[in-house]
């Protein structure tokens, strides 16, 4: 009896223990399965992809002799499969092979140009969050008055105007104008020999380096395709929190907490808004995601190189490692950014926490 | 009441919000934005630059920056486009029989890492170029060198005097045009081999070293008046004067080339003073910048000529009377007083404008009932239809639109397959295509050039080992073929360009190609820029005479 009372509890954290160990195995499988139908996808779609990647690299105007070299030195010639097992072999070791059209490692390429574009993103998802939520909260608030209206006319250019239009527009209008920021590009031509980056976020490595003026000329030239993918992440925000708070303020609880007398203040961001900021922070989280991909036209129309671009460039030209490898890495972003989202569930609702 | 409420203490929290975003984009207001006073900014898309190496790159953009910070034994005359002048020789004769050309360098000259220019670096750049065979080493190892006798026919004889051998005799025109291409761009070979990878020799490669390829890719090594300093794909190039330049030192102390793809952005940028240079600008953005007080234009014809070729595998295509028949179809005026203004002038022979032996003759009009009349003649009354790859790019998709709805008032059925660039021309080089509309820019600044792309054609065969443009669409041309070696071998510049005359006769009449016009470069530049010029071919886009007030 005393055996077996001692050995239950040991036996209970065992099970937990061996459920836990079980549910990280299973996560990890997921990851791996979700990475190799990634890559898998990606390599036969490259391949199928009715451009010679040779061209690529010789252009137009190579001899015949040159361009058969380099298919053989590119194993081209190989059976679809063993060209798939090679790359993957290399992925395995840590080799995502070099860009054709960079000539650099593509990890190499992809340090460079995706922290300029999750820079842009994150600026842009914090512009989107900071002021679509309190939007979505008032147009809930007062549903069907003339501020519900507005905020969903807000919401509805945002959603279908062409981002590409829209950017022209605002680099016109700001830019070129009134002058209130500075135009495309990522930091002006007079710091590119004072100003080394460190990590690739400009904003911060100007921070780290205590270079005011380099901030001041960075923040100048995210802050409008900041704006711009800011506003339509406020959109999506903005329409999303609406539709949660809606929902949250027909609970019970809300009448409950008026019939004690607390102040609306209270009932709205204290107890309504915690409720709906579980799904929105899924909400948030899908289209930060959707932002780290790189917005190929923003990235286009400001010349802002990242990984939008990179990515397109490089599938135009048939350019397939640093396809894959964008692919790779965005792939990661997703995975990531769906574990940071689990975690932060369970900082915002207890429920979630005691299992 | 209780809306109100909330209203009442929202309000403050929503003003803030959009008057912090206020404070935060006007607090760093920059008026108008100018460049340094000494630094050229150029907004380009310069992303077809893959190397920085003369012995592999091959683009536009990058002749222009090898163009800029190497030299070469001769250059363009861009005065006389027809004719050379000395870059690092000084002077060269060419021996009777017209084998042999000697160089005798300029004394004393050095390159921008202060190494002295010897013909020890010459010899050693043909050797490397031949050795590691990239795409336009064709232009030297068409005079018959090969990796095992270029140490014989490209030779240092002492530091000043270097010695080429040609196989045949030549017209010196050509060999000598040949020379003024990037690839002939002289190299440190001190410098570079400092960089140089051992390599183990295998049947493709039969070196023990990479001649410094892979360091080249990235890096510098040469005596022009800039040298490049920085490059990073897609984004950025930085050039900086050469202070151990022979010539006349330029006036700006460095010229940057900034990434920018969209002509609109261009033109904003340039409006703004952010760029002292947009190249990319489209029609409309160019009229814009014309018509501002504060902004000129420059522009040169270039070596590239735009046309439709027949795919001569297919038997409609293939009869004579439709060849020419399609020529009377295009409607060159309207083409070129609207999608091309400015961007291109209408021309219908193969050769650019300016080169040896260029024709100048535009014969052919939009002529329905001529072409009709030609087509019933070859059996073709009622029409017929046929595919058309086109690459979604402007102004290539408006002239294949207009030629779609011309050819369609004489029965022809175009059906236009839209693709990316790369797409299109996999499908070209396959000839696997009815029709096809593309670009053709000089390889080099010789009539023969083109000439062998438009009317030669040695093997028609699919597995070719040169697939010339007459090829890809398979026209089989034996007597032209001779035709094109014969000029290469006339030694008078005078009888010469005869020869290429007569072959762009021909070409007008009878080729598959429908010649449709001749590329304009242009660039919108700020007012204080002085000296501003482009060249007939982009290694020829001095950098070297601007200033700026």
């Amino acid at each position: 009896m005393s055996m077996s009372e001692t050995q239950r509890p040991a036996g209970r954290a065992n099970r937990r223990a061996r459920a836990r160990l079980k549910a990280v195995a299973g996560f990890l499988l997921v990851v791996a399965t979700t990475y190799l139908g990634l890559v898998a996808v990606t390599f036969f779609i490259g391949r199928v992809v009715p451009i010679d990647p040779v061209l690529a690299i010789v252009g137009d105007r190579a001899p015949a002799r040159v361009v058969e070299r380099v298919r053989l030195e590119m194993g081209l010639d190989l059976p679809y499969y063993q060209q798939f097992w090679l790359y993957l072999k290399g992925v395995l070791q840590g080799n995502f092979g070099t860009s054709v059209l960079t000539t650099n490692p593509v990890m190499t390429d992809i340090r460079r140009v995706f922290p300029a574009t999750m820079e842009l993103a994150t600026v842009g998802t914090v512009i989107g969050a900071v002021i679509g939520i309190p939007l979505g909260v008032l147009a809930a608030v007062r549903r069907g008055s003339v501020a519900d209206q507005v905020v969903r006319i807000v919401g509805l250019i945002g959603y279908s105007v062409p981002i590409f239009w829209l950017g022209l527009l605002a680099l016109l209008v700001f830019y070129a104008r009134l002058g209130w920021t500075s135009g495309p590009g990522r930091i002006d031509v007079v710091f590119e020999y004072t100003f080394t980056p460190i990590t690739g976020f400009y904003l911060l490595d100007a921070i780290l380096a205590r270079d005011w003026a380099v901030f001041r000329d960075v923040l100048s030239h995210i802050i409008l395709p900041a704006s711009l993918l800011g506003y339509f992440s406020m959109a999506y925000v903005s329409r999303m929190t609406r539709s949660f708070m809606l929902n949250e303020l027909g609970q019970e609880y809300i009448v409950a907490a008026r019939a004690k007398g607390l102040s609306e203040t209270r009932i709205i961001w204290g107890h309504a808004l915690r409720n709906a900021a579980v799904p929105l922070v899924t909400v948030i989280a899908l289209s930060y995601a959707g932002l780290l991909e790189g917005s190929v036209l923003t990235e286009t129309v400001f010349a802002w190189p990242g990984l939008g671009l990179y990515i397109t460039n490089s599938l135009q030209n048939a350019d397939m490692n640093a396809v894959l490898g964008g692919t790779i890495v965005i792939g990661s972003v997703f995975i990531a950014i769906n574990l940071l989202s689990d975690v932060l569930y369970r900082m915002l609702d207890p429920r979630t926490r005691t299992r | 009441m209780k809306s109100e409420n909330i209203t009442m203490r929202m309000r403050p929290l929503l003003a803030g919000a959009a008057f912090s975003l206020l404070l935060v984009s006007g607090g760093m207001a920059p008026a108008f934005a100018e460049t340094p006073a000494d630094t050229l900014v150029e907004a380009w898309a310069i992303d077809d630059t893959i190397t920085l190496d003369p012995a592999e790159s091959f683009e536009l953009s990058p002749a222009e920056f090898i163009g800029n910070a190497y030299d070469m034994l001769v250059r363009l005359d861009i005065n006389d486009t027809t004719k050379v002048k000395g870059g690092i020789a000084d002077s060269w004769t060419v021996s009777d029989d017209g084998l042999t050309y000697t160089f005798k360098l300029k004394p004393g000259i050095k390159f921008a890492s202060g190494n002295p220019i010897t013909a020890e670096d010459v010899a050693w750049s043909f050797e490397r170029v031949v050795k590691l065979d990239k795409s336009p080493a064709f232009i030297l190892t068409q005079f018959g060198l090969t990796g095992d006798n270029v140490a014989e026919k490209a030779k240092a004889v002492d530091d000043g005097t270097f010695v080429f051998t040609v196989d045949k005799a030549y017209a010196p025109s050509f060999v000598l045009n040949c020379l003024t291409a990037t690839v002939g761009a002289v190299l440190d070979k001190k410098l570079v081999m400092e960089h140089a990878e051992a390599t183990t020799p295998n049947d493709e490669y039969k070196y023990d070293t990479d001649f410094g390829y892979a360091w080249m890719k990235t890096h510098y090594a040469g005596s022009g008046p800039f040298s490049i300093r920085d490059w990073r794909a897609n984004e950025i190039v930085v050039m900086e004067r050469n202070e151990n330049y022979y010539g006349d030192k330029p006036a700006l102390a460095r010229v940057i080339y900034r990434h920018v793809k969209e002509s609109a952005t261009q033109r904003l940028m340039l409006e703004a003073g952010d760029v002292d240079v947009a190249r990319n600008l489209e029609p409309g953005d160019l009229e814009a910048v014309s018509k501002n007080p504060d902004l000129t234009t420059a522009s040169a014809a270039k070596g590239t000529v735009y046309y439709i070729s027949l795919n001569q595998k297919n038997e409609k295509l293939a009869k004579p009377e439709v060849r020419e028949a399609f020529k009377y179809l295009v409607d060159y005026d309207a083409i070129g007083s609207t999608l091309l203004k400015g961007v291109g002038e209408v021309r219908q022979t193969y050769q650019a404008k300016g080169v040896l032996g260029a024709l100048e003759e535009n014969p052919y009009k939009f002529d329905v009932a001529k072409a009709k009349e030609l087509l019933e003649k070859a059996g073709l009354k009622d029409g017929f239809s046929v595919t058309f790859d086109v690459r979604n790019t402007q102004p290539v998709t408006g002239i294949a639109e207009s030629f779609q709805q011309t050819a369609a008032q004489a029965g022809v059925k175009i059906e236009i397959i839209p693709g990316d660039g790369k797409q299109t021309l996999t499908k070209y080089r396959a000839r696997n295509h009815d029709l096809y509309i593309g670009q053709w820019g000089m390889d080099y600044w010789d009539p023969n050039s083109n000439a062998e792309a438009f009317t030669s054609n040695p093997d028609n065969g699919d597995d070719a080992s040169l697939k010339t443009l007459a090829w890809r669409n398979a026209w089989d041309i034996p007597e032209l073929t001779e035709q094109v070696k014969a000029a290469l071998l006339e030694r008078d510049s005078d009888k010469r360009a005869e020869l290429y005359k007569k072959l762009q006769q021909e070409a007008l009449e009878t080729s598959p190609f429908v010649m449709l016009y001749q590329q304009i470069e242009v660039a919108g530049v700020r007012g204080n820029v002085k000296g501003y010029k482009l060249g007939p071919s982009f290694d020829s886009n001095p950098l070297a005479p601007i200033s700026k007030d």
